[in-house]
């Protein structure tokens, strides 16, 4: 198990084989073979929802558009989350590389790396990189053209649909799915959009292979995933590690010694409390026993000088800000959820109404038009749940 | 083929439904009867799918699905009322009401509010959840028209969509976001600084008490209650097929009768017609636009501006100012019938009466938010007073009603009084779509050719109907002497509703390609029988039955021509004695307009 920790370097080792020699291989190779190929690789998105990779290009590869576009998801803006920034400035080959790769399997000629606002530090660095990566693409013949577009600076910004809408010029609201951006994307048209991580890992299938990279990780997980590590840490920083890690394993290595709690996903993740450390997993949901939890990436660990409701309030500060505010669950019951924890701590409420808003998380996970709004249930019940105590008094 | 390969079959409460692809579940389960509760969704507009209190449970789905925003799938299951369904909408519903001003009692939206039926279908507790509204929301009655109260909004985006979609105005947006999004304006200014035209389509499509229109009725009520003010109603013509809806008829319903009854009951001092400046205006207007034919054609004079629109909506009136304030001259330079009717009647109908004119209080039943910012524009003062004094919504007059304790089923019929009180078939059609033109056509036809216009009942079919723009050509053939000019010309006009379709028709003037000679535009979906002072809901079905209403009305008539009109032919013998466009004339009935901003 050990064995896990260490860094793979993975996403941002160095290769003899570079980056476009590895998207030279992949374009020899037909669309649907590639496809096939991260399909059996098991990868899935990084960028938080999990969803298979192969099988979202083979969507797009398949839908009718005279035009296409892969987009990079480099929003990131989940609080203590900075891995793109990380293989953006190290490793942005691999990334332009797995675009490349994209556009060749789905049939795009035009891809836009979609940077958070507060990266526009990044930007020449980058466009040196495109000019690099045209010429790369002139040479094999890939008609493939990358331009970056500049964040707006809402968190929600990088929830896909409504970055395709800030990409338009609208409003930065997420839009009802179906339709999905593989069939109707940007202006209308089938549209890939990846996390930077996702396509990197993309490129890193074509590198290594399937059998290799299944290798990497457990059952429904596969490959190596990096993490953003933060809070009460003496490591604070981004590791490159294989999923399949207990949280036991994680804050033995990560922890001060007196960790009490570990935030897996960040605001809209998972709340782990001590005792539920060794049976839980970093992972996506699968076939485990016990807890398997997604992650963006973002690893918070508070130790025991913490004040869970202090923790609580301030992810609930955040959503009641950074929701888009357009649809019901999500932009009253973030407030509601907020309100209601304060009252019950003054006392002003008996602590029974943490029931009502417990119930209130699931109508929100229910009914919320997107992910923002659909998973604050997350960070809230599972705080609520392990420490109730510290609600209350 | 193609058709039966496009259709798919879904089970909703267990029942079979077979529909087209693309349908969504709410409109899959309206085609069986069965209901689905919406709030942001309007007929009229786009999917919005944010309210969520549409939710239906979707059989391997793991969340639930907004049914007004979700198209079907092949054997799809759905089920649209079970706990979990019933229990997610109540929680939104009550999470509305915590954000919400719950003033019911006070609410002039009040019994036909969607968020408090809602509500009380559900039996919502109003103390579920804390409140959250936002303390300190100042209402907005900056504009004369419209009354903006944030505190009553549940931020569907009905009026955004509607002022983008359907009117391409734009006044109104979504501002902030999170727990600070709101209904805005351009930089949040109040709306009587931006570019709002005033039409109250917000209005009507807002499901709550959040748009209104500014409300006049008490002042009124306090000009009938004092002895010395003799206080004039003029009724367009819409309003008297959609006020029944105010008071319990169907939409559609004949009530002139009973319309001009209660008014009387009410206690204003003459019930008069508004159709009777529409004649006025048809004579007026038809006289400009031969005119102006012939600068154009027979003096060859490039200078006049050809196409000539309408000008009778006000909604359309300050959008054309704003948006394309360099094409103004394509106005029509008569007022609007409201303002005609205004400018008689304190000095026409004053001297007939023998009542001073600052004794005059005019009121308009209008089926329009507009008019009240046109009766308070600083020009339409010609009678040397204000020429009207207020403009009411069909709402409001339907209020009034209320008010008085008239039990609106059981009055009598009753005439309009005189003078000012005759009109034609003519006039009534003003009040749907393509209805000016009508009216016009018959009335210019016959000028210049001294025969009926050559459709079958005079009935111009090409110009009715709610398409968005709709056009007609009639060759002008073996005219009389005077308009010889026009012989074999085919004068071609255009009919366009809702601001979105006078856009396309600016921009073919703007880039001169409009083929047109004449025009009528109006502001509001459907004409002012879809006004933004009418009863609400009214939507594509309702907007059919007033129109119906409105040519059957003019079928019943038996004077169909404007220029036929007893009281129209006493008025050019007795008073505007220099005729159409004649100086009088000039003074009183014809006005000037004001280049505005686009912001
Ligand atoms: C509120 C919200 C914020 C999100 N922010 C990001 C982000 O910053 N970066 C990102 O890659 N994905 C983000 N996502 C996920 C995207 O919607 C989308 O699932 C992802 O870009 C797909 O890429 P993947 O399949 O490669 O993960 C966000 C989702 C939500 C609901
Ligand atoms: S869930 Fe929240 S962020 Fe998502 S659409 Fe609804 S209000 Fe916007
Ligand atoms: S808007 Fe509706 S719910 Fe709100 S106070 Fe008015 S009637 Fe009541
Ligand atoms: S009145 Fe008309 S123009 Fe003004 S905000 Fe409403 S819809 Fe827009
Ligand atoms: S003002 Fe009315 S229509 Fe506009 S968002 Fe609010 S409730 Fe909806
Ligand atoms: S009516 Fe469907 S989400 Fe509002």
């Amino acid at each position: 198990m050990q064995e896990r920790l260490k860094r793979l370097d993975v996403i941002l080792g160095i290769h003899p084989e570079s980056p476009y020699q590895v998207m030279e291989k992949a374009l020899k190779r037909a669309p649907k073979d590639i496809i096939s190929d991260l399909i059996d690789s098991g990868l899935k998105g990084r960028g938080g929802a999990g969803f298979l990779t192969g099988l979202k290009w083979k969507f797009a590869a398949a839908a009718d558009g005279d035009e296409k576009f892969v987009v990079c998801n480099a929003d990131e803006g989940e609080p203590g989350t900075f891995k793109d920034r990380e293989i953006l400035t190290l490793v942005p080959k691999k990334v332009l590389a797995g675009m490349g790769i994209c556009a060749y399997v789905i049939g795009a000629r035009k891809g836009y790396i979609y940077l958070r606002g507060e990266y526009k530090y990044l930007v020449p660095h980058l466009e040196r990189e495109i000019a690099e990566f045209h010429k790369n693409c002139f040479k094999l013949e890939l008609d493939f053209n990358i331009e970056i577009f500049l964040g707006s600076g809402a968190y929600v910004c990088g929830e896909e649909t409504a970055l395709l809408n800030s990409m338009e010029g609208f409003r930065g609201e997420p839009r009802n799915k179906p339709p999905f951006p593989t069939n109707d994307g940007y202006l209308g048209k089938p549209t890939v959009v990846n996390n930077v991580e996702t396509l990197v890992s993309a490129q890193v299938v074509s590198r290594i292979g399937v059998e290799e990279f299944k290798k990497l990780g457990i059952q429904d997980s596969h490959g190596s995933k990096l993490f953003s590590v933060s809070g009460d840490t003496p490591r604070p920083g981004i590791y490159d590690l294989e999923f399949g890690l207990s949280l036991d394993e994680f804050v033995r290595e990560f922890g001060d010694g007196d960790t009490k709690a570990v935030q897996v996903g960040g605001a809209s993740g998972f709340c782990v409390p001590r005792k539920k450390f060794q049976s839980t997993t970093i992972g996506f949901p699968g076939g485990l026993t016990g807890d398997s939890l997604p992650t963006g990436g973002s690893m918070m660990i508070f130790n025991s000088s913490r004040s869970m409701y202090n923790v609580l309030r301030n992810y609930l500060d955040f959503f009641e800000e950074e929701s888009c505010g357009q649809c019901t669950p999500c932009r009253i019951g973030c407030q509601q959820l907020k309100v209601g924890i304060e009252a019950v701590k003054r006392g002003d409420k008996d602590p029974e109404y943490l029931q009502q808003l417990l119930k209130l998380t699931d109508t929100m996970k229910i009914t919320a038009k997107c992910g923002l709004g659909q998973s604050v249930a997350n960070s809230f019940s599972s705080i609520v749940d392990n420490f109730r105590e510290e609600m209350i008094y | 083929m193609e058709s039966i390969k496009n259709i798919i079959s879904v089970k909703i409460n267990g029942i079979d439904v077979s529909i087209e692809k693309g349908t969504t579940i709410l409109e899959a389960a309206r085609k069986i009867n069965v209901r689905i509760p919406t709030l942001c969704h309007h007929e009229d507009l786009c999917v919005a799918g944010n309210c969520r209190v549409c939710v239906v449970e979707v059989e391997g789905a793991k969340n639930l699905t907004a049914s007004c925003a979700a198209p079907c799938e092949q054997n799809m299951v759905i089920k649209t009322n079970t706990p979990k369904v019933r229990s997610a909408r109540k929680d939104l519903i009550a999470l509305l009401v915590s954000e919400h001003n719950t003033q019911c009692t006070t609410c002039y939206r009040s019994t036909n509010c969607e968020l408090q039926a809602l509500a009380s279908e559900y039996n919502v507790d109003n103390n579920t959840y804390l409140s959250v509204l936002k303390p300190g929301i100042q209402v907005d009655r900056s504009s004369w028209s419209i009354e903006k109260d944030d505190s009553k909004c549940v931020r569907c985006q009905r009026c955004v969509r509607t002022c983008a979609e359907l009117q391409h105005v734009n006044a109104i947006t979504v501002a902030h976001k999170g727990k600070d999004m709101k209904i805005s304006t351009f930089m949040d200014l109040p709306m009587n600084e931006v570019v709002c035209v005033n039409c109250g389509q917000c209005i009507i499509h807002c499901p709550t008490g959040a748009l209104t229109e500014r409300r006049y009725f008490d002042d009124i009520w306090e000009a009938i209650g004092d002895e010395k003010k003799h206080v004039v109603i003029n009724t367009a013509p819409s309003v008297r097929v959609a006020i029944g809806e105010m008071l319990g008829y169907a939409p559609g319903a004949h009530v002139t009768g009973k319309m001009v009854a209660a008014l009387k009951k009410i206690g204003f001092d003459s019930v008069l017609d508004t159709n009777y400046t529409a004649d006025l205006t048809i004579v007026e207007e038809g006289t400009e636009l031969l005119g102006r034919l012939k600068s154009k054609i027979k003096d060859e004079d490039d200078s006049v501006a050809l196409p000539m629109i309408t000008s009778c909506s006000p909604g359309w009136v300050k959008f054309i100012e704003h948006m394309y304030p360099e094409h103004l001259a394509h106005l029509s330079t008569c007022k609007s019938p409201q303002q005609m009717f205004g400018a008689l009647a304190k000095t026409y109908y004053a001297e007939k009466i023998g009542v001073k004119p600052e004794n005059i209080v005019s009121v308009a039943a209008m089926p329009c938010a507009a008019k009240k910012f046109e009766a308070n524009r600083p020009e339409m003062k010609s009678s040397g007073y204000q020429d009207i004094d207020a403009g009411l919504t069909t709402r409001e007059i339907g209020h009034m009603i209320k008010q008085a304790g008239i039990d609106f089923s059981e009055i009598s019929d009753s005439d309009f009084d005189s003078i000012m009180g005759d009109s034609t078939g003519a006039a009534i059609i003003f009040g749907a779509t393509g209805g000016v033109m009508e009216a016009a056509l018959r009335t210019a036809y016959e000028l210049i050719t001294g025969r009926d216009v050559p459709f079958d009942r005079l009935n111009i079919e090409p110009v009715r109907g709610l398409e968005g723009i709709k056009h007609a050509a009639v060759k002008l053939e073996n005219c009389l002497e005077a308009y010889s000019f026009l012989e074999g010309v085919e004068l071609r006009v255009a009919v366009a509703h809702g601001l979105k379709n006078a856009r396309v028709i600016m921009d073919q003037i703007k880039d001169g390609t409009s083929p047109y000679h004449f025009i009528e535009i109006m502001a509001c979906p459907g004409g002012c029988i879809g006004g933004g002072g009418q009863p609400i809901p009214t939507n594509d079905k309702v907007r059919m039955e007033r129109i119906k209403a409105i040519y059957e009305d003019d079928a019943d008539c038996k004077l169909r021509k404007s220029h036929e009109n007893p009281e129209i032919k006493q008025i050019y013998d007795e008073f505007l004695k220099d005729g159409p466009l004649g100086h009088k004339s000039h003074k009183l009935l014809h006005t000037h307009y004001t280049k505005r901003n686009r912001y």
